[in-house]
């Protein structure tokens, strides 16, 4: 009977749990993996050129980067470091402290953007741009209305135009929705090109908020592997003193 | 452990331990305490969770002792030095890891006891006081994790210290100076964080780990309850131990080792593959750093605390003020001290009680874990409606026993506890 309830009451729960439905529309799968240097050191690249012109990764330091993405320090130095920091310096922006002015607000550094949002909303985001000549910079984003950052990556990516639908609100009236956005002018890359080209930004992104994130997880095998061992042993072993309890 | 016994039975140690012994009653507490502790040798699954508690508070004060070398308890600089832990601190993200996931293990092994003592009866006499420890325990354990919670500076700790500290300001006439001298400042501040971090480092681990030694003195005055609910001091050999007993040391110090590995089992795959838990353990605004103008879409408390902020929820204002729902999330633990004088039934375990109890407690868990998700939701939908019906619920199930649990019928008790696992 109890054991019944308890069942019951963890079905509920799980149920509960799928029915949690985010407001907004549905992010984009990021499909990114840490585990792929290549795609980190590509996507170190990238941010260094396209990002942090702005954006700044505060709590990364340039050589704790270098040295889990395997990048040579010389290579470091002459490549991925525009101003004039040490190695061990977290990772700047060029941005002046009055760049508030400019975009209404300051860039946000991305050190952590990955866990404090989501790797699936960056790789959205990023593809979320769409012509909006209301808005400031000419465009607007999908996955965050009214977002104050430019489009940095139109000329790789081209421009989006949104796409509306009819949809009868509670009143039952008909009422223009965004549905969602489509190519308008091509840009240099092609779709899958500029899919692959944010997805390793989303995966650097990913690894730049929590560096030890790959080591932590190949780590928590050898450490399941001997606890399932020690569990074994400690079963074993309470067996043998139990034999004697009637 | 050399020792030899001389006529009266006393132990005669000799060596280091003797001299000790000489000078304190080290000996003599490990048997009274361990060797020679008798306990029912019929305990379950559900008796893991009393040890496993004891290792997570031992694994949330050593964590503890190390993340204070390294981190700084001031408004403008605790959410780097968290980071600073996670990135540059050799093994910082283990100890890390380990003390977040710590503070949810804690309450998920805690309310698995607490269960345990209800279903079991162990709360009843004698154990009334070791009950109450406990419920103190309880207490204490939410006011500690309230002020870890806010430790990390993140845009939740915030907000989360916004919302709970302001409750108090809900009481009337004193409410509105209490808040401000909670906070020490007119808002959340430095000041906040700094009186927390005293609070969460020193006062209340102490006074944790003392009541958890009266907690533990007391069940060894009592002895232990068991899943049959006998008291297995009426029945004794002719040396005077218990014929249902056996020695906790080896006997359940040996068992409890299996609980602890098959706990770490659990406990290390949460640290080294989902440490945030989805966003439950760690949750996910708590990565942005406090920003008093930038409210969170949805503040909800850590997971441990939804069942009661739901209750606090589901009472509407009356006359004005909010100060009900406060009263009634209070009377929700208050109300726990009470259960060894509201249950009125003849036997303690719920083996050998009636279809009422059983279906009670049920329902009761059903609320329990209801009010849990109501509380991590927002405050829309079917949510509020269904707070409100656990909320009573809740409240039926302990102020409605001393009438269900004395018309439920029960079975006879056996005289000998049966089998064990």
């Amino acid at each position: 009977m109890l054991k019944r309830v308890v069942w019951a009451a963890a079905a509920l729960l799980a149920a509960s749990a799928a029915l949690a439905q985010e407001e907004g529309p549905q992010l984009l799968h990021a499909g990114n993996d840490i585990n792929n240097i290549d795609s980190l050191q590509r996507g170190a690249r990238d941010f260094m050129n396209y990002c942090s012109g702005c954006h700044s990764l505060k709590y990364l330091r340039y050589n704790r980067m270098a040295k889990d993405l395997k990048i040579p320090e010389a290579e470091l130095k002459a490549n991925l470091m525009f101003n004039t920091e040490k190695v061990f310096d977290g990772i700047n922006s060029s941005m002046p402290a009055d760049s508030e002015k400019w975009f209404g607000k300051q860039p946000p550094d991305l050190s952590l953007i990955a866990r404090s949002k989501s790797p699936d909303y960056i790789y959205s985001f990023l593809h979320g741009f769409y012509a909006d000549p209301t808005r400031l910079w000419g465009v607007n984003n999908l996955y965050l209305p009214n977002a104050a950052m430019p489009h940095v990556l139109a000329p790789l990516q081209g421009l989006q135009k949104p796409v509306f639908s009819n949809e009868p609100d509670a009143q039952g009236s008909a009422k223009m929705v965004l549905a969602g956005v489509e190519l308008m002018t091509p840009g240099q890359l092609k779709p899958e090109e500029y899919d692959a080209f944010v997805r390793d930004i989303t995966n650097f992104l990913d690894y730049a908020g929590e560096p030890v994130k790959a080591k932590r997880e190949s780590m928590g095998v050898f450490v399941t592997l001997f606890l399932l061992v020690f569990f074994a042993f400690a079963y074993l072993l309470k067996k043998e003193y139990w034999k004697d309890v009637h | 452990m050399a020792a030899t016994s001389d006529s009266a039975g006393a132990p005669q140690t000799t060596g280091l331990i003797g001299w000790i012994d000489a000078r304190f009653p080290l000996t003599k507490l490990w048997r009274e305490q361990v060797s020679e502790y008798y306990a029912p040798k019929n305990f379950n699954f559900w008796y893991y969770f009393g040890s496993l508690a004891l290792l997570v508070l031992v694994n949330q004060l050593v964590t503890g002792i190390f993340l204070t070398m390294n981190y700084k308890p001031s408004a403008s600089e605790a959410f780097s030095s968290v980071e600073y832990i996670m990135r540059d601190v050799d093994w910082g993200w283990l100890i890390r890891y380990m003390h977040s996931t710590g503070a949810s293990a804690f309450f998920i092994v805690v309310y698995l006891h607490m269960f345990r003592a209800l279903i079991y009866g162990s709360h009843r006499k004698p154990r009334e006081l070791l009950w109450i420890f406990g419920c103190i325990i309880f207490l204490l354990l939410m006011a500690e994790a309230f002020m870890g919670y806010v430790l990390p500076w993140g845009n939740m700790s915030f907000w989360g210290a916004q919302v709970i500290v302001s409750l108090f300001g809900s009481l009337p006439v004193i409410g509105h100076g209490l808040v401000e001298w909670i906070r020490g400042d007119y808002v959340i501040a430095d000041a906040t964080l700094n009186r927390f971090f005293a609070l969460h480092v020193v006062a209340l681990p102490l006074a944790l780990v003392f009541l958890v030694g009266a907690h533990l003195m007391a069940l060894h005055e009592v002895g232990s309850n068991n899943p049959d609910g006998i008291e297995i001091k009426k029945l004794k050999d002719a040396k005077g131990h218990p014929l249902d007993g056996i020695p906790f040391h080896p006997y359940y110090t040996v068992k409890d080792v299996v609980g602890v590995a098959g706990f770490l089992l659990l406990f290390c795959g949460v640290i080294f593959f989902a440490p945030t838990f989805g966003g439950v353990f760690l949750e996910s605004p708590n990565f942005e750093p406090a920003n008093p103008l930038q409210t969170p879409p949805h503040i909800a408390p850590v997971w441990y605390f939804t069942p009661f902020y739901a209750m606090l929820r589901a009472v509407p204002s009356f006359a004005g003020t909010q100060v009900w729902g406060v009263m009634v999330m209070g009377a929700a633990i208050v109300v726990l001290f009470f259960l060894p004088w509201l249950d009125r039934a003849p036997v303690k375990s719920i083996r050998y009680r009636g279809p009422v109890f059983k279906i009670a407690v049920g329902i009761f868990v059903v609320a329990f874990l209801t009010l849990g998700v109501c509380g991590l939701k927002p405050p829309s939908g079917i949510y509020p409606t269904l707070a409100k019906y656990c909320t009573v619920l809740y409240f039926a199930f302990f102020l409605l026993m001393p009438w269900y649990s004395r018309l439920d019928s029960h079975k006879t008790v056996p005289e000998r506890v049966t089998g064990h696992a």
